[in-house]
């Protein structure tokens, strides 16, 4: 099983390496809040998978805090786009 | 023999999880514009938290902990739509470039960026005129009161 951990580990490590390049190259803001909310969500599958490596289950609750955070900046990142200040991008 | 293949499931189930993650994150990286990068993101992502949560409900197989996954699952399946459609919204509005290749873009011109008003293009003159925007109007109101 050990294997497996690393595997899933290591996939999703490269997933935030990917994820990390969109959001420095991202042309526009919008581009870069969507690759942030994504960040998220892997931040999310990477606590479940360390609540499994760990065999500790209060892992699940720091996943549902990052989930209900990610939203909350997602919507605040949004309102502030349409209806906010100044742009320059 | 039963640990052995649930075991196997919950390898099964991790391995797709972070397989689905990094496609969403290949995704984000190589689609061309913010809506085609929102459709990979939204979809492969939330379904790889989805499997990565099964996997923790096997592996603890305990009730509170399959409660507390479930929720996450629901969580994700919820919101993120939500946030989807407000960035993609927001996105749009703002004058993010869409890819050369769209076929079609329905809301072209139909959004009055100073009121915020957007139109359907079926509505009568009277209705048209009663939408125009009076310029007198301020838009950023100073004080609370009307």
């Amino acid at each position: 099983m050990h294997i497996v951990y690393l595997l899933t580990f290591g996939l999703l490590s490269i997933a935030f390496v990917l994820i990390f390049i969109r959001l420095i190259l991202g042309p526009t803001l919008p581009d870069r809040v969507v690759a942030l909310e994504l960040l998220a969500t892997v931040a999310v599958a990477m606590t479940g998978t360390y609540a499994i490596f760990t065999d500790r289950s209060s892992f699940i609750d720091v996943a549902i805090v990052a989930a209900l955070t990610a939203f909350l900046g997602a919507i605040g990142f949004a309102r502030f786009l349409e209806r906010g200040g100044p742009r320059d991008d | 023999m039963i640990e052995y293949i649930l075991d196997w499931i919950i390898a099964i189930l991790m391995l797709s999880g972070g397989m689905f993650t990094l496609l969403a994150a290949v995704g984000i990286l190589r689609l061309p514009d913010l809506l085609t990068r929102m459709h990979a993101s939204t979809k492969a992502g939330a379904l790889g938290v989805a499997l990565m949560m099964a996997a923790a409900m096997l592996h603890f197989n305990d009730l509170v902990v399959i409660a507390k996954a479930l929720a996450v699952v629901m969580f994700i399946f919820i919101t993120a739509p939500i946030a989807a459609h407000a960035i993609g919204r927001a996105g749009y509005f703002v004058g993010v470039p869409i890819w050369v290749k769209t076929v079609k873009d329905e809301l072209f011109n139909r959004y009055d960026s100073d009121t915020h008003r957007l139109r359907s293009g079926l509505e009568t003159p009277e209705e048209l005129a009663a939408l125009k925007p009076s310029k007198d109007k301020p838009r950023i109101r100073v004080s609370t009161k009307k």
